[in-house]
């Protein structure tokens, strides 16, 4: 499959044209959304008219930017004017978005063409894209299996070559999750960055939007074009040779599965190998982690359903419905205790970051869950899926660092494997560059 | 409110709502919210025991 980076080396030798670049992903398309349910919405004939015009405006000189017509998907999340934005459920039949979100017209001010909207968990309520009022996408790697969620459907058309890239949100993970399911890379960026306008929220306290993409170079031009800087080219890689990575074992690493693991302390290696310095560290609130996020993340929720849950309740998907219900019998109090637990854990990961250029961990302790599962033996013991999707990632949607995931390999039954670099708040450009280099070392995409 | 409290007025709510699925859920919502309120960053009116506490936010705030 074509990275942005080769298609725009292309695109610019006359090698390849926008229209023939998206007539490819919507003949795939075509080929592989019926089994991997991987759209709510393909958008051919919108895509072809923006193609064509991406190479007239190309031949005559006007070039956008990186992004100038390469073909990308959208999670049905976010805005697109003139179409209905469903966020996977039908409590949202009938809506129609009156404009663009701002990432969405970033994106069209940088020549992106829009081939579709992508499925997703319900109200983006999930991590496994089970609970979808069009029915559950499916892993391109193995289709018995979870894309992640919950930009399940977005990961899943790009992992197909149905684009070259996606546009996710994340709220505990739902980047970061499916990126590590299906094998690309996934970038959330520094809290508040990149607006959340027009994107239906599921909380506005930690909802982050960011690119899903087929290397960390994609992932760096999208970030830009997201931000309204269109032009931008990628930074520099730091140097791996004195780069200072920080392992947060306790907790992070105590429930995994053996290949994770195995594929984990490989990485490692091979940075070490590489030149890099890798410290173990310790967040002393880790274990508090959940209840924070869950509480704030509850009520949050809860305040926004609230109305559509007493007029139209059977719209929703039943387990959705319920983790909504449960959040209307969240305590002030508590929500309170959980926002100061939000400062602890941020001063915590930033004291962490303090002697590091970043903190490195898994992104999913588990390899792709089979759809249906509920739970999955570690160690012996049976683990509840959702808190083991979660359990890596949410971390820093509460602290708001910026975290990417990125492929570091696969098990033996070809399932991918992640690694998540987390930066400094607010420099999510310094922890692209650590992760140019480390994929750089890591070498392994799947 | 105790978390006992809580629990059985919220289940009897839920009951009384046509919705007694929801009594497994809050009773893991009761667990978690236990381990909440037992971690050492929370506040206490004696002043005893607040030893955690910053008087500096360090939350993120809006983009500059």
């Amino acid at each position: 499959m074509m990275t942005i980076e080769q298609f725009g080396r292309r695109l610019r030798a006359r090698e390849l044209t926008a229209v023939r670049a998206t007539e490819e992903c919507l003949r795939r398309i075509e080929a592989d959304n019926p089994r991997l349910n991987a759209f709510i919405r393909v958008m051919a004939d919108e895509a072809l008219q923006q193609a064509r015009q991406a190479d007239q405006e190309l031949a005559a000189g006007q070039d956008r930017g990186p992004l100038h017509g390469v073909p990308i998907s959208i999670k049905d999340l976010l805005d697109i004017r003139g179409l209905p934005t469903t966020a996977a459920s039908h409590v949202r039949d009938g809506h129609v978005a009156e404009r663009d979100a701002p990432v969405i017209a970033h994106l069209r001010m940088a020549g992106a063409v829009f081939v579709g909207k992508t499925n997703l968990h319900e109200f983006a309520f999930g991590t496994t894209n089970e609970d979808s009022a069009f029915g559950p996408a499916r892993n391109p790697h193995d289709p018995t299996r979870s894309p992640g969620g919950s930009s399940g459907g977005s990961a899943a058309s790009v992992a197909a070559g149905m684009a070259l890239a996606t546009i996710g949100t994340d709220t505990g993970g739902s980047i970061r999750i499916p990126a590590a399911a299906c094998g690309i890379v996934g970038l959330k960026p520094s809290l508040g960055e990149v607006s959340i306008d027009g994107v239906v929220p599921l909380s506005r306290t930690f909802d982050h939007i960011g690119p899903l993409a087929q290397s960390v170079t994609d992932a760096c031009l999208l970030y830009h074009a997201l931000l309204g800087d269109a032009h931008a080219t990628p930074p520099a890689p730091m140097p791996t040779h004195g780069l200072r990575l920080a392992v947060p074992r306790t907790y992070f690493c105590d429930v995994l599965d053996d290949e994770v693991r195995a594929r984990f302390e490989e990485t490692l290696d091979r940075l070490r190998s590489a030149g890099v310095h890798i410290d173990d560290i310790e967040i002393r609130h880790a274990a508090d982690i959940a209840p924070v996020y869950l509480h704030i993340v509850l009520g949050d929720a809860a305040a926004y359903h609230a109305k559509t849950l007493e007029t139209m309740p059977d719209k929703y998907t039943a387990p959705v419905r319920l983790r909504l219900e449960m959040g209307r019998y969240v305590l002030a109090e508590d929500y309170v205790r959980a926002m100061a637990g939000r400062e602890q854990l941020t001063r915590e990961v930033d004291a962490a970051m303090a002697q590091h250029d970043a903190l490195i961990l898994p992104t999913l302790p588990i390899p792709a869950p089979e759809i249906g599962a509920t739970t999955v033996q570690i160690g012996g013991v049976a683990e509840p899926i959702r808190n083991l999707m979660l359990r890596l990632t949410q971390l820093f949607n509460v602290t708001g660092h910026p975290a990417i995931s990125m492929p570091c390999g696969q098990t033996s039954a070809g399932l991918p494997c992640a690694v998540q670099l987390v930066g400094g708040r607010r420099q999510t450009d310094a922890l692209l560059r650590v992760a140019l280099a480390c994929e750089s070392a890591i070498g392994a995409r799947t | 409110m105790t978390i006992e409290s809580w629990l059985q007025a919220a289940i009897a709510d839920a009951e009384r709502r046509g919705l007694p699925e929801l009594k497994p859920i809050l009773e893991g919502l009761a667990r978690t919210t236990t381990a909440l309120r037992a971690a050492d960053f929370n506040d206490d009116a004696s002043g005893l025991e607040s030893a955690l506490r910053n008087p500096q936010s360090t939350m993120p705030g809006p983009q500059p």
